[in-house]
């Protein structure tokens, strides 16, 4: 299997590509567009600000290539939040997959929202096998509001999509690549979308 | 909800763990790659890999270390001990490390934290503060606690909140080592009044210690080493305990 990692200025690519080893798999890690457009999957990982983030993959042209790809694709953390409307990270236009915005976490608890919470109303594929109130690793200060795509839930603060889902992009605001055997089987489960 | 979390501390010298272990049937207790690996499948949520190498060349012996442990652990993990610079720190966290810790350096250069935090972001920027209780109030020592400064240590937490940190771990001098419970009053008012997580470290001995520091330290994580090296408190024991307890922790 023919797996891309997309490559840009975010943090946790080499985490994501170890986890992905620990599977078996050697994907590729990459910003070549021809190479992402022709893998079996894509996954579109982030650690970082959302502004810089998208000024990167707007001048490499990914921007450009995500909204056409048709094979399933998976964003994480800021992956996620890259893929939706607006963040309110520095007024960041982003992809627009997901009709939703990113907000800031109400300061009414400590922010980043760090450590393990739990997802819960899951559903689809993506959580095959995954435990209802499965524990899963967080680090973010930004989240997606409940919608229709929302496929888990997290309390914190308030609750918000811990992931999404739209035809064949997925998304997770978790770790999964540092989530433990959970986060494993939801690498897995996306592997065998 | 959010889990309390349980991290388990490993001292590294020369790429080994220095501590002995006996608390699980594995071939290299001293392997912090194996260690670590055991720690997760246990139940830790978190490691931190602390290097106490004294010679700067040996410490490109724990830059490889880190590597090897990114590769095997599926939790997050920590690296602390002898940073000075952003070189340093960029160097750790290319290998792999999920977070890196500074103690002194921050100290001696606290426009570090800010330079960190605004390179690699704050959720991977942690602030060890070395806490001593004296007549004058609880007083930074840096170090590893040899060196007494002139800072206190609320006031140096929240400055480094301002500057940018992501989390505080928090090491009471009078009770490391003790197993007699951990510094509460020092970790509360940190906890309580902090916008950023506090890790608490220094004193674990029983389970009720970790009960104590999560109900009246109000401590985001807690940190010990040598209860959990030989098996004292086995990690799984424990957060049933604190579970029983009405302590939200992931089990």
């Amino acid at each position: 299997m023919n797996i891309a990692v997309i490559k840009y200025n975010a943090g946790n690519i080499h985490s994501v590509r170890l986890a992905l080893q620990r599977l078996g798999i050697d994907p590729l890690v990459t910003d070549d567009l021809q190479e992402i457009r022709s893998a079996d999957k894509v996954i579109f990982p982030g650690v970082g600000e959302a502004s810089s983030a998208m000024e990167n993959i707007r001048r490499s042209g990914i921007a450009d290539l995500i909204p056409l790809l048709t094979q399933p694709v998976l964003g994480i953390c800021l992956g996620l939040q890259l893929l939706c409307r607006n963040s309110e990270e520095n007024s960041s236009k982003c992809l627009g997959i997901f009709n939703t915005d990113v907000r800031r976490f109400p300061p009414d608890d400590k922010v980043p929202h760090m450590g393990w919470n739990q997802i819960r109303d899951l559903k689809g594929d993506l959580f095959r096998k995954v435990d209802p109130d499965a524990y899963v690793y967080f680090v973010h200060s930004y989240y997606a509001e409940l919608d229709t795509f929302t496929i888990a839930t997290t309390d914190y603060i308030l609750p918000f999509s811990a992931a999404m889902q739209q035809d064949n992009f997925y998304a997770v605001q978790f770790h999964p690549e540092k989530s433990g055997t959970v986060g494993e089987q939801i690498l897995r489960n996306f592997l065998a979308l | 909800m959010l889990a309390k979390r349980i991290i388990p501390c490993l001292d590294i010298r020369d790429g080994q763990t220095v501590k002995g272990v006996n608390f699980i049937n594995i071939r290299h207790a001293g392997d912090p790659v194996e260690l670590g690996a055991a720690y997760a499948e246990q139940g830790a949520d978190e490691l931190v890999y602390l290097d106490i190498t004294a010679s700067v060349e040996k410490r490109r012996t724990f830059a490889g270390l880190v590597e090897k442990v990114a590769r095997t652990l599926t939790i997050p993990f920590t690296v602390g001990g002898g940073i000075r610079n952003e070189d340093d720190v960029a160097r750790l966290l290319d290998a792999g490390a999920d977070k890196i810790s500074i103690n002194t350096a921050a100290v001696n250069n606290p426009d570090l934290v800010e330079i960190l935090a605004r390179r690699f972001g704050s959720q991977c920027i942690v602030v060890a503060i070395d806490t001593k209780h004296t007549e004058t109030g609880d007083i930074v020592y840096i170090h590893g606690g040899r060196t007494p400064t002139e800072r206190i240590t609320r006031d140096w937490a929240m400055e480094i909140v301002d500057r940018g940190a992501g989390e505080i771990l928090l090491t009471s001098m009078d009770h490391d080592g003790t197993k007699n419970g951990f510094a509460l009053k020092i970790i509360r008012e940190l906890a309580e009044n902090l916008p950023i997580p506090v890790i608490a470290s220094g004193g674990a001995g029983t389970r009720n210690h970790f009960l104590d520091v999560f109900n009246e330290g109000k401590a985001d994580a807690a940190l010990a080493a040598s209860v959990f090296h030989f098996g004292e408190i086995p990690i799984p024991d424990l957060k049933r305990y604190l579970r029983e307890n009405k302590i939200e922790v992931r089990l």
